[in-house]
């Protein structure tokens, strides 16, 4: 069987066609041209016409170019030589160490048998309210941070990252910025984690396709270390290049875009990322936080929408403050039953005089008379945003929820808040004190 | 056997050359190395056929074999479908668990009826004449008699039962009776047969209007917004919202006999929620697990999205199969949006033109049939059974302008809108009381129910008022029905579902607190300052809360209500 061609068919964007046989849908091919060689993989088959993306992009490929098919699909290779690695998108060193190809192992695998999965139940410790309190998360949760760009999102990121107790870090940057790049990398290696976090970057200036491969090779290799018992965190920055990339590729294959541009399957294809996290009884995890930036600001975007359906909640980033509406851990409820028997309700009431807060904030920015009531809700809504939500507050959950108490009865008389009188009892300040 | 080859793949649509006669929907096999990929055939032109492809594509190539069956795309019916989960084309996901570990293999099918002995009691006797769907036997499944019936795929004709095995234990494949047709010809029957799971079960005598309440313990469904047995409802909402919860609230305290859980597309963590906790709760109906009363079909996001578009049909059809014994079977599928998107992905693929957001010209005739598998029917043995079906719908960006919630309000009974304001405010369940609709009768009387509803229309007319004059330019009489309808929101409407008595009220229940709450909203207060106002109704919501969270005609329960008729009392305007 020939493998072998130098006539390609067409090029158009990233993707190239070549008539070939004896081909298998999702196998790699070597694209040789003046620009390099790239690999690329065939998505489509077409009689004798077999499309292919070139992971190194379509530019200065040229008609008499050679393609090699190689007879199996992409694959990855591992094992712990890979911890303190830095690699781009294609899985090649981009340190100074050796190529690794040892074990090599299948990116975009089967998805976990749901009647294998268990309820998640260890909270992840952050130290910040409006996580910890409000939005808990929780280990195998899947959960983005939603952010307009030129917010912080890899500091809160790398911060959450840290302070996480995890064995492993890994890494996936699609279109990362060169700087925040060398961020992460110096955040890890000053604080010595470097030595347990691996790497794949795909920067702004690397070729497209190449940012589609990022998910896959950093969930395969997170995957395999949970079967072997670590608990991995993955940081996957930012989805929505990734989704772009699809985007482009759609459109050169002329499939007929849903919306925005966007494809009908990019429900799905985020959604086949997103599910690999996972706990295995008996062995690992696979934990990961994701950065979603809405173009526009605007959450209905195609992305960020499809992203919030699949996703198990998201931290909305804006104003360097996590927000408390349009956060959510959907997780939350698994954890927060047995850390303390105010939580729920102090995480609930909060949010709801919060709520009440921005009514009385807007009635106020219209010049209208506030009553004794909204004067009580201003009260409240400052102290809450400048000692909850300031992204500077560091503090145990248990702090936190006391801290929470302290700022309600500052403002309100119990019966104002809407809290259930057993708690009320058991928690507000003052009545404590003179129990004692 | 009929075979073809493959000539294309794109994406999980296979296009199969053929020669010889195949059939729409029939199912084929994609037989790659030792591995047998099912299929199923969805457009025939010429001698040339595309096949959606219910596994991963990658390692198919052109000339590879198709092996096509002559069978639609069926599940198989019989005892011992209760408490399993499955995928969307009927795999036991248990089984497939232990025959492949952590991660589901492609090519692996297994039976979904497991081989189990039943006591089987006969109910007919030699020679008696039956027809499809005529009960031969019953055997006990958990708490029902599971009728064994005369094959709903037989033909409309007389049968003779020419066999039937006596009281006794078989399995579920064993032959039980033969029958023979008006030729004389003989067809052997188990307790197992097949349907295809597009084609919907109509062997009863006639549908009936849903009218008796299908009750679920959430007071605003109930209460205000009810659905019937055999009718349809949909939750639209955007992520976030609380469709799930809704339903998997509504899957524990639903009154019937049987729930099947379609998770079509959405996360397989939420599965798990159920698949670990329904073991655990019992039925307080039957005294045994919930789990004895449940299917799950699970066709979770990151599975092959051909079967996703399957799964609502499999589901579908247990449902009808069970409405056959004379059941209230409840479906719950979460989310239609995901079935519609996959029907979407395989539009795409073929080509067709696409309608608004890019959705196939058929999706409403598409959503709407599905819908009309629903019903009340009477059984040819003169006993009733019901399918009632809800469905969450995902729009995108949480406009329900968008076509799978436009479609699906014109064919649904009731409409239980989800919004992000209420549920930012974790006002839970977030359904909007004001926009949402149903044709149904609920558990309290019309008149009451019109009332407070007419407090909460008039309290958000009030309150957008507010945003315009102000509170200072409101009357008192005005902000006095702003505060009623506040409060009937925030102790009534509210529900906290995780709470282990407020998550779910018995409807006596829900008649008694409505009840006070109606005389609450009736009545006059006399009040004489706004401030006066909110304080009175900020103390008669406290204690209503604390009302809500006592268990039922507990001295706690009483010593409360007391308490707030004492409040209640206080203020009242006796009319001269
Ligand atoms: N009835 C409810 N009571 C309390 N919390 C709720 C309720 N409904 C939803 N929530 C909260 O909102 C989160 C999201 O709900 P979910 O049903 O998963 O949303 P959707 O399915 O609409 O995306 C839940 O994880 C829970 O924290
Ligand atoms: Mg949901």
């Amino acid at each position: 069987m020939q493998k072998v061609y130098t006539k390609i068919e067409s090029i158009s964007g990233n993707v190239i066609t070549v008539n070939a046989e004896g081909v298998k849908n999702g196998d790699l091919a070597m694209v040789s041209s003046r620009e390099g060689i790239s690999l690329a993989n065939i998505i489509k088959l077409k009689g004798k016409v077999v499309s292919l993306q070139v992971f190194a992009g379509g530019r200065g490929i040229s008609t008499g170019d050679e393609v090699r098919f190689l007879d199996r699909p992409m694959k990855i290779s591992f094992s712990e030589n890979l911890l303190g690695r830095i690699f781009d998108g294609s899985g090649n060193p981009r340190d100074l160490g050796p190529v690794l190809d040892e074990n090599l192992i299948e990116i975009g695998g089967p998805s976990v048998n749901p009647a294998k999965r268990i309820v998640p139940k260890n909270m992840i410790r952050t130290g910040i309210p409006m996580i910890d309190i409000f939005n808990t998360l929780v280990e195998s949760q899947k959960l983005p941070i939603f952010s307009v760009s030129g917010e912080p999102y890899n500091e809160l990121l790398a911060r959450i990252a840290m302070q996480a107790e995890v064995d492993l870090i890994i890494l996936g940057g699609m279109g990362l910025k060169f700087d925040d790049y060398l961020y992460f990398k110096e955040e890890l290696e000053s604080s010595g984690a470097m030595n347990r976090a691996i790497f794949f970057v795909h920067t702004a200036s690397d070729p497209t396709v190449e940012c589609l491969l990022v998910p896959d090779i950093s969930l395969a290799v997170a995957e395999q270390f949970a079967l072997q018992g670590k608990k991995v965190l993955v940081l996957l920055t930012d989805m929505t290049n990734f989704a772009d990339s699809l985007k482009e590729i759609a459109i050169t294959m002329d499939q007929v875009p849903s919306n925005r541009g966007y494809p009908g399957d990019l429900y799905s294809s985020l959604a086949s990322r997103y599910e690999k996290a996972v706990d295995f009884e008996g062995a690992g995890s696979v934990t990961i936080l994701a950065v979603t930036t809405m173009p526009g600001d605007d959450v209905t975007h195609p992305v960020p929408d499809n992203t919030g359906y699949i996703t198990e909640g998201q931290y909305y980033l804006r104003n360097g403050r996590i927000e408390p509406f349009g956060s959510l851990s959907r997780l939350k409820q698994q954890v927060n039953k047995s850390t303390r028997d105010d939580h729920r309700s102090l995480m609930d009431g909060m949010i709801k005089l919060y709520a009440s807060y921005k009514e009385s904030l807007e009635k106020k920015s219209m010049g209208f008379q506030m009553s004794d009531w909204d004067d009580k809700l201003l009260n409240f809504g400052e102290k809450f945003e400048l000692e909850m939500m300031e992204l500077s507050v560091n503090i145990p959950l248990e702090k936190a929820l006391d801290l929470g108490w302290q700022i309600l009865s500052e403002c309100f008389a119990p019966e104002e808040t809407g809290l259930k009188t057993d708690l009320v009892m058991k928690y507000w300040p003052e009545l404590n004190k003179e129990d004692k | 056997m009929n075979t073809g080859k493959i000539v294309g793949i794109n994406g999980n649509m296979a296009t199969v050359e053929f020669s010889g006669n195949i059939s729409q929907n029939e199912v084929g096999y994609i037989v790659l190395d030792e591995k047998r990929l099912k299929a199923e055939v969805i457009r025939v032109t010429g001698n040339s056929a595309a096949l959606q492809v219910f596994e991963m594509t990658n390692g198919i190539g052109v000339g590879d074999v198709v092996e096509f069956t002559g069978e639609q795309l069926s599940v198989d019916l019989g005892p011992g479908l209760l408490s399993q989960v499955y995928d969307g084309l009927q795999n036991p996901l248990a089984d497939l668990a232990e025959k492949c570990g952590f991660f589901l293999q492609r090519g692996i099918y297994m039976n979904a009826i497991p081989d189990k002995k039943w006591e089987f009691t006969p109910k007919v006797k030699k020679g008696d004449i039956v027809q499809p769907a005529y009960t031969l036997g019953v055997v006990p499944e958990g708490i029902f008699q599971h009728r064994i019936m005369v094959p709903f795929g037989f033909a409309q004709e007389d049968f003779t039962v020419k066999m039937i095995l006596p009281k006794g234990l078989y399995s579920a494949y064993d032959e039980i009776a033969v029958l023979t047709d008006p030729r004389g010809v003989d067809h052997s029957v188990t307790m197992i047969f097949t349907w295809p799971i597009k084609k919907p079960i109509r062997n009863y005598e006639e549908r009936l209007k849903p009218v008796e309440p299908m009750t679920t313990k959430v007071r605003i469904v109930d209460t205000f917004l009810p659905v019937a047995l055999g009718g349809t409802f949909c939750i639209p909402g955007p992520f976030g919202a609380g469709k799930t919860v809704l339903q998997q609230i509504t899957s524990k305290n639903a009154d019937v006999d049987i729930v099947i859980i379609a998770a079509c597309g959405e996360r397989a963590g939420e599965v798990v929620d159920t698949l670990i906790e329904f073991p655990e709760l019992t039925d307080p109906r039957t005294g045994k697990s919930l789990m004895e009363r449940t299917i799950i079909i699970c066709n979770t996001s990151s599975m092959p999205v051909a079967a996703r578009e399957a799964s609502v049909y499999t589901a579908v059809t247990m449902a009808e199969y069970y409405r056959q014994m004379g059941l209230n079977v409840l479906l719950l599928a979460d989310s239609t949006s995901r079935w519609a998107q996959a029907m979407r992905e395989m539009s795409g693929r073929l080509e067709e033109i696409p309608g608004d957001e890019a959705f196939p010209a058929y999706l409403e005739s598409t959503i709407a049939s599905f819908y009309e598998r629903a019903g009340l029917v009477r059984l040819y043995d003169g006993s009733t059974g019901s399918v009632t079906i809800g469905g969450t719908v995902s729009p995108a960006g949480g406009n329900f302008e968008e076509p799978v919630t436009q479609a699906t309000l014109k064919v649904v009974g009731a409409f239980h809108g989800l919004s992000r304001e209420r549920s930012d405010a974790r006002k839970y369940p977030a359904i909007n009381p004001l926009e949402s609709w149903t044709k149904y009768k609920g558990i309290i009387e019309k008149g009451k129910t019109d009332l407070a509803r007419h407090i909460l229309f008039r309290g958000e007319e009030v309150n957008q008022m507010m945003k315009v004059v102000g509170e200072e330019g409101t009357s008192l009489d005005d902000y006095i029905i702003f505060q009623k309808s506040e409060f009937l929101d925030s102790v009534y409407l509210q529900q906290d579902s995780f709470d282990l008595i407020d998550g779910s009220v018995s409807i006596e229940r829900q008649k008694y607190i409505f009840n006070v709450m109606y005389e609450i909203l009736k009545a006059k207060f006399s009040l004489s300052t706004k401030q006066e106002a909110r304080s009175f109704f900020n103390q008669l919501r406290q204690t209503f809360i604390d009302w809500n969270s006592f268990s039922w005609e507990s001295d706690s329960f009483k010593q409360t209500e007391e308490s707030l008729m004492n409040k209640v009392k206080a203020k009242l305007r006796i009319e001269k």
